[in-house]
């Protein structure tokens, strides 16, 4: 089958088309046509999702990858036409050794103990959030009031990123992830923060604060160019994620109150249904895609030199062979070892930030709010079908 | 068992300091795994090949 039509239509919120799982029972790599008319491949199973992700044989550079998708690769396809080299700074796109300078004066700033450092912060944050929302009354939006504020504010402290030029940058990030946005809008959209961020790290060099960027401008290691597409990875990667994480988890729980419950009344239970909420939602559609830089076999397969390889993420991650009855979600099963944060090289610089945020929010909602529960019927909550990270435009919930 | 880590094919992910705190840290500079204990007690090594397992970057290897 090499004619797939794929979709993102899900029958159910929580669960990836069907067709997929179809798919990863007939094959873990299977052929491919891309909207392009490339012949490459689909990957479904855990194994070789994570073998290809470690394998430096695979390029993550923009300029070789084939788009999948025909209709929503727009902007993807402008980028192509307009920047056929990756962006300066944007290390997320490239390959070692290039991407190894960029990570290595980053991956200080990311260590498990700095971002333990940040946990009195978080929890300050995140119980202001909860006085607030206590404060108008049920019911609220727990995205504009809990799930988008908590990530964002913390990101924009640790970058030195003023608080108040949220909106701009939020209506920017949710145009870049607008699977509908009109190329052009997008690239606006990544002019306008681009901008914004190059006239911060001037300011920045200016009258350094104590903040991240602020570090790295200090550093002498990037020029302006490289220094602005770092900051735009890290605001935007810093808020987005996490944000539909902490929403899209909390639906999930209230929607299966036998977990919520497994959840609040056990909080040793939280660290482990925060890896679980993790490789159960892994919210993205699809992807990543990588290009192979010479013939590679997979499972018997040769993927020849030039060949595009699509992961699919939520579908590898429920890959039977490696999380059995990976289609339920069970905060008590040990889900560690998932790749929602990816593998290899490029796994998530800022994964224990996140892992932080994830339970300080979790926990303090559970807890605070422990008659928490959905203010609509579930098939009421507009779920974000329309975004490349998945989760809930609106959560309203009541308590 | 013997633990080694290379600070060449580290990537600074922290999913060993995450894992097995008691055997694994990060650098304050550069974020890279620094190797505590490179031969700890047997009660620790269930974890510690959790840890080489979760390693993105193939950077610890126990023999």
């Amino acid at each position: 089958m090499t004619d797939l039509t794929l979709t993102f239509e899900r029958a159910h919120p929580l669960d990836p088309p069907e067709m997929y799982t179809r798919i990863r029972q007939q094959d873990a790599v299977h052929r491919m046509t891309y909207s392009d008319g490339h012949l490459g491949w689909l990957v479904t199973g855990y194994a070789v999702a994570r073998a290809v992700l470690a394998d430096p044989r695979f390029s993550n550079r923009p300029e070789l990858t084939h788009p999948p998708l025909p209709s929503r690769m727009e902007f993807a396809q402008q980028l192509r036409e307009q920047e056929l080299k990756v962006p300066p700074g944007f290390f997320l796109r490239m390959d070692a050794p290039e991407h190894t300078r960029y990570r290595k004066l980053l991956t200080g700033q990311f260590t498990v103990r700095r971002m333990k450092q940040l946990e009195p912060r978080i929890h300050e944050i995140t119980e202001s959030c909860l006085d607030a929302m206590e404060a108008a009354g049920p019911p609220v939006d727990l995205v504009s009031a809990f799930a988008m504020p908590i990530p964002s504010l913390v990101i924009c402290e640790l970058l030195g990123v003023p608080y108040e030029d949220r909106a701009q940058f939020q209506e920017d990030t949710k145009i870049l992830v607008d699977l509908d946005a009109k190329g052009q809008d997008a690239m606006d959209a990544l002019t306008r923060i681009s901008a914004f961020l190059y006239g911060l790290i001037q300011r920045k060099r200016a009258a350094p604060g104590d903040d991240l960027i602020s570090g790295l401008v200090a550093s002498g290691e990037l020029n302006d160019e490289e220094l602005t597409g770092v900051a735009v990875l890290l605001l935007v990667a810093g808020h987005e994620t996490t944000a539909n994480m902490i929403a899209l988890g909390t639906y999930a729980l209230l929607t299966n109150p036998g977990q919520l419950a497994a959840m609040r009344d056990d909080p040793a239970q939280v660290n482990n249904g925060v890896e679980e909420l993790l490789r159960y939602l892994t919210i993205i559609h699809l992807g990543p895609i990588r290009t192979a830089l010479e013939d590679v076999e997979l499972e018997g397969r040769l993927v020849k030199k030039g060949d595009s390889v699509t992961l699919h993420l939520p579908i590898v991650n429920r890959d039977p062979a490696r999380f059995p009855g990976g289609d339920r979600l069970d905060v008590t099963r040990e889900a560690t070892g998932h790749l929602a944060f990816g593998h290899g090289i490029h796994q998530c610089l800022g994964q224990q930030l996140a892992r932080i945020e994830m339970r300080i929010a979790y926990s303090a909602l559970l807890r605070r709010l422990p008659g928490l529960g959905l203010a609509v019927p579930p098939e009421e909550v507009p779920m974000r079908s329309d975004m490349s990270i998945y989760g809930v435009h609106r959560l309203p919930v009541t308590w | 068992m013997e633990i080694k880590a290379n600070t060449q094919l580290c990537i600074g992910a922290g999913m060993c300091a995450l894992t097995v705190p008691q055997v694994f840290d990060q650098s304050d500079d550069e974020g890279l795994v620094v190797l505590l204990e490179p031969n700890p007690s047997a009660d620790l090594e269930e974890a510690v090949r959790r840890a080489v397992n979760l390693c993105p970057s193939g950077a610890i290897s126990v023999d």
